[in-house]
């Protein structure tokens, strides 16, 4: 028989009573641990779709999904598209490229374009903070942000979530390191925010130029050692080596910052035997991590991927229809 | 909401569940390409009971899934807030197979047809049929139950629900004013 979706008392008082009911997702930061365990209960849900002889159901049918794109953009937007597709959404992509767009005036002009063709849900991936924001204030269409510069990237923190309850069975209690490019990650920023809320142990580790001052306030433990930051771990999140977000190099060279900061076949010692390991992709291969590791038995990178489909299906259920 | 009547009890349920687990073996001439699917949440527990009497009678065992049918529904979308998912598990291909549904209640019939919207998303069964426990009318679709264990008239603003219990001593169907 399948695994039945828990029933604890509190979650069953919650879909009762609460349900989803925002117009938007822009950040986890906003979301009640409540709404999160919905959307990954949902998404729970959803993942048997996709192995079906016919990946599709009938749900959205007649409703439009757009997927806004002003960044760069490969696994977020194909996996919002599939997502859109199995769910019987008809998906428009656009991209548009920042260096035409004069930021913010341009943003608005587009979406009040977008929004005479009357869709129903928008997706945005913009370079500013705060973009799906404005876009939210604006339209009366559901915003999901897919990516806000580095403040936050909502569904990557969902379907890592996803995939360690998955995993772990729960997120309560782990110890969970982040590894990398904090500065600039809106991976690590959201995953800090619902991860905490989870009731996990979080602990980033990366070069101190690296590091935002002041990031303990979010809840968070600051190693700068590998061995540190990966002791005892259950899971160990390692962030994409964000070149293109570095207005200048912050390390000296990637050799030394592979040497200290790279999961390894040595420093992944450090972690518990049955650690899980994860990346949001797409992998600097020898440089954050190594093909060893990124393709071993800890690693759950693609998993990670599948799981991205189901919270996108997960979002775009619970954000549809009904009374806004 | 004000408790009616028991217009069923644990013997009745059991008798009724015996007598289609018989009928729907007869009309299916056995178990080989057997599978029971109940449909969430209402008949999940229906669905393993018949299937527990159907495998002690045959002694063969029979294939069993259950469905969650709300992203079928033609009312998902026109609520505030979205129904839960639960999980749907069904597990094998259904090409070629005999499908038995089952649900506890059967009465507009909305909830049939999205199953079958559903069933068919996972192959093309040879037959699909239906075995329901109260049978209370007010269909608005065509539909109709190849099994139904009792047949309750009821008006429009009653509530009947089937309430099973782990211990099955305290099963009872009963009729509410709504």
């Amino acid at each position: 028989m399948g695994t039945q979706a828990g029933t604890s008392p509190a979650r069953l008082k919650v879909e009762n009573t609460m349900g989803l009911s925002r117009k938007d997702m822009l950040g986890i930061r906003d979301l009640s641990r409540e709404e999160i365990d919905l959307i990954l209960d949902t998404a729970e849900s959803f993942k048997e779709i996709s192995n079906r002889t016919i990946k599709k159901v009938p749900t959205l049918r007649g409703k439009t999904v757009i997927t806004l794109f002003f960044e760069a953009s490969t696994r977020t937007r194909a996996s919002f598209e599939i997502a859109a597709k199995r769910l019987s959404a008809d998906t428009i992509n656009i991209s548009a490229s920042t260096s035409s767009v004069v930021k913010g005036e341009t943003l608005i002009d587009t979406a009040r374009t977008l929004e005479a063709m009357n869709p129903d849900i928008i997706v945005i991936r913009h370079s500013a903070a705060g973009s799906a924001h404005i876009l939210a204030g604006l339209l009366k269409q559901s915003i999901i942000n897919a990516g806000d510069g580095a403040h936050e990237h909502p569904t990557q923190a969902l379907l890592d979530m996803l995939t360690i309850r998955e995993k772990k069975g729960s997120i309560e209690g782990l110890k969970i390191a982040i590894v990398g490019d904090i500065a600039h990650s809106r991976v690590a920023r959201s995953n800090i925010y619902g991860l905490i809320k989870m009731g996990a142990a979080v602990v980033i580790c990366g070069p101190a130029m690296m590091i935002p001052r002041g990031i303990e306030r979010m809840g968070v433990t600051v190693c700068h050692t590998m061995k540190d930051a990966l002791r005892d771990a259950d899971v160990v999140m390692m962030l994409r080596m964000q070149f293109e977000r570095q207005e200048k190099n912050l390390f000296p060279s990637l050799r030394e910052y592979a040497q200290n900061f790279s999961l390894n076949r040595d420093s992944i010692k450090s972690a518990k035997d049955d650690v899980i390991v994860m990346h949001p992709g797409p992998i600097n291969r020898g440089v954050e991590i190594t093909s060893e590791i990124a393709d071993g038995p800890s690693s759950v990178i693609l998993e990670q991927v599948t799981n991205g489909v189901a919270v996108r299906m997960a979002l775009l259920y619970l954000l549809s229809g009904g009374a806004k | 909401m004000k408790r009616k009547k028991v217009v069923m009890d644990a013997e009745g349920i059991e008798r009724s569940l015996t007598r289609i687990a018989h009928e729907i073996l007869e009309r299916n001439r056995g178990t080989d390409n057997l599978i029971i699917i109940g449909v969430r949440k209402g008949g999940v527990s229906l669905a393993e009971r018949l299937r527990e009497k159907m495998s002690a009678i045959e002694g063969a065992e029979v294939m069993l899934g259950m469905l969650d049918i709300t992203l079928y529904r033609d009312d998902v979308l026109s609520t505030e807030r979205r129904p839960e998912i639960e999980k749907t598990y069904i597990p094998f291909p259904l090409d070629h197979k005999r499908v038995v549904l089952v649900d506890d209640v059967l009465f507009t019939g909305r909830t049939i047809r999205a199953a079958m919207d559903a069933l068919m998303d996972f192959g093309r069964p040879a037959v699909i049929q239906l075995a329901v426990l109260i049978d209370r009318g007010h269909r608005e679709l065509p539909i109709r139950a190849d099994f139904i264990g009792e047949t309750l008239p009821s008006s429009l603003w009653e509530n009947i629900s089937v309430n099973l219990t782990d211990t099955r001593s305290a099963d009872e169907v009963v009729i509410e004013e709504g």
